[in-house]
């Protein structure tokens, strides 16, 4: 245990290495926020309460989102990217040689990637939003251990998958095409181009049910207290993906560890 | 100087068909990633199809006029983004300092910079903005004129010139700060969302900040109002759209003095 949590700590490290792109990366976030906000004021002043949410939710919304998106890893994230070039490059062989286990190693890598940018790039746009607008922030200790119980479990289901569009390149040589359809679904899903509250309809419940809509919109709903089905069922939720995602990720492992032949000498 | 630009298309198309050639090399993966770029890129106008769902009019603007916005500024930031996108990679080289390979070979560095893995896939952004922007004009309920026709091509020519120009400043000034390839991101990819929205609903001041700081506005929103017959906001004239080229020109001029400046500024790694 304690060699994945070392590799967590010196993946945090590494990622607080990056200050410049850490800082644009949180500018343009902010830049969006703003833009996103005067939109969403305008739908929301022509519809009030639209998908239950009041104006400050949706607001809130945008800068959870914005912040959010990098440490989730909607977009998908550095840690998987890279894992996905080991496969295709068959540096994959020095991984698999290694006396550990490849699904924990890299949720470790990709978990201590995402409490650094949690912690920064999720507050900076936050901290930026809540100054100019009327925010909306969960009150009592118990919302506050939800929601970061709920960040957690919403970064390991997007691991989950990412790692599963990592290791297609065990079949399909290039990984590269599957993470372009994976940024397709994970952010039409997750909520990242609309809330999925405003979904109408079948696509509406359709979208809260598959995995991604764990990744972002549960977790700010737990944020604003405004899950349908309370709190705790969004949890379970989560976790259910999360068992899901993980099993098959390491199916995915045995199997692609059975047929795997490393190119070259 | 006239020697040089007659030809830097040569030059640009040979290295464009090498990498071209490098992506197809994996099919499966090009066709995927085309498809991927078109089906995220189209997301943005089915989050606009989805709101209608609920509303009637934008900012007053039906989703036919809505769709003509985001055409525009999807064909614009599609094509900047196809032919100079690239560029931004230019910090990585800074980094490394690979970029002083670029400045011994007999190819201007903005050229080689420009085409650096250049990505086919890409073009899935104008091609999908096309086939909206057909659909929008088939809906729209507009008196056609001669001069309604030419300022809307223009735009679109003069509008991925203004977005490629963005492009360029914000690759030259990650010769000043390493790493920041996310900033100029704000305002290419963050100027498309913001473009593709009435500008009005965003408040006088961005209006303000889009017509004179980051001339946003002239991409596709003053020729769009000029298109519909609307007036400009602010009080400004209805034809500040034909401006357009104009700015366009401005732009340029900046984005090649800056790129101009970085460069003589850059410093290989000394290694």
């Amino acid at each position: 245990m304690g060699v994945y949590w070392a590799i967590g700590v010196r993946s945090f490290r590494r990622f607080s290495t990056y200050r410049i792109a850490t800082a644009s990366g949180a500018f343009t976030n902010t830049v969006f926020g703003f833009i996103l906000c005067g939109i969403y004021l305008t739908l929301w002043h022509e519809r009030p309460g639209l998908g239950g949410y009041d104006v400050a939710d949706a607001l809130t919304f945008v800068w959870l989102q914005q912040g959010l998106l990098m440490p989730i890893g909607i977009f998908g994230a550095t840690t998987t990217i890279e894992l996905g070039e080991r496969v295709r490059s068959g540096e994959i062989a020095v991984d698999l040689y290694r006396p550990t286990h490849l699904l924990l190693w890299w949720a470790s890598v990709d978990l201590g990637r995402a409490m650094f940018q949690l912690i920064v790039r999720g507050s900076a746009p936050l901290l930026v939003g809540a100054l100019v607008f009327d925010l909306t922030f969960p009150s009592g200790v118990l919302t506050w251990l939800a929601v970061a119980t709920g960040l957690v479990l919403a970064v390991l289901v997007s691991f989950g998958f990412r790692y599963l569009v990592a290791l297609s390149g065990f079949w399909i040589t290039d990984s590269r095409g599957m993470e372009h359809v994976a940024l397709v679904l994970s952010s039409f899903f997750s909520g990242m181009i609309l809330p999925l509250v405003v979904f109408p309809g079948w696509i509406g419940e359709f979208a809260r049910a598959t995995p991604w809509a764990a990744t972002l919109q549960v977790p700010i709903d737990i944020w604003l207290g405004r899950n349908p089905g309370g709190t705790g069922s969004a949890l379970l939720f989560q976790l259910g993906w999360i068992l899901v995602l993980l099993l098959v990720a390491q199916l995915a492992t045995t199997v692609a560890t059975r047929k795997v032949v490393i190119q070259g000498g | 100087m006239v020697e040089r630009l007659r030809r830097a298309p040569a030059q640009y198309w040979m290295l464009v068909t090498m990498w071209i050639r490098s992506a197809l090399a994996y099919p499966a993966s090009f066709v995927l990633m085309l498809i991927g770029t078109m089906l995220m890129t189209v997301m943005d106008f089915v989050a606009i199809v989805l709101m209608f769902s609920h509303i009637d009019a934008f900012g007053g603007f039906s989703l036919a006029e809505m769709a003509l916005l985001y055409a525009t500024a999807s064909t614009t930031l599609g094509l900047a983004d196809l032919v100079t996108g690239s560029i931004e990679r230019v910090g990585q080289r800074i980094r490394s300092g690979a970029l002083d390979v670029y400045l011994i070979r007999p190819v201007p560095a903005f050229i080689q910079t420009a085409a650096d893995q250049f990505a086919l896939r890409r073009i899935g952004r104008p091609l999908q903005a096309g086939v909206v922007l057909v659909l929008a004009l088939g809906h729209l309920d507009v008196d056609w004129t001669v001069a309604k026709g030419i300022v809307l091509v223009l735009s679109l020519i003069v509008g991925s010139i203004i977005f490629a120009s963005i492009f360029v400043l914000g690759a030259a000034f990650q010769f000043l700060a390493i790493d920041s390839a996310e900033v100029a991101s704000a305002f290419t990819y963050g100027g498309q969302t913001l473009t593709q929205y009435p500008l009005s609903i965003f408040g006088k001041d961005i209006v303000r900040a889009v017509t004179f700081v980051v001339p946003l506005a002239f991409v596709n929103y003053y020729p769009v109002l000029f298109v519909l017959g609307r007036p400009a906001p602010l009080g400004l004239p209805s034809w500040i759209g034909l401006l357009s080229p104009g700015v366009a020109v401005v732009m340029v001029t900046l984005a090649s003095l800056a790129w101009r400046g970085g460069l003589r500024r850059y410093r290989s790694t000394g290694s």
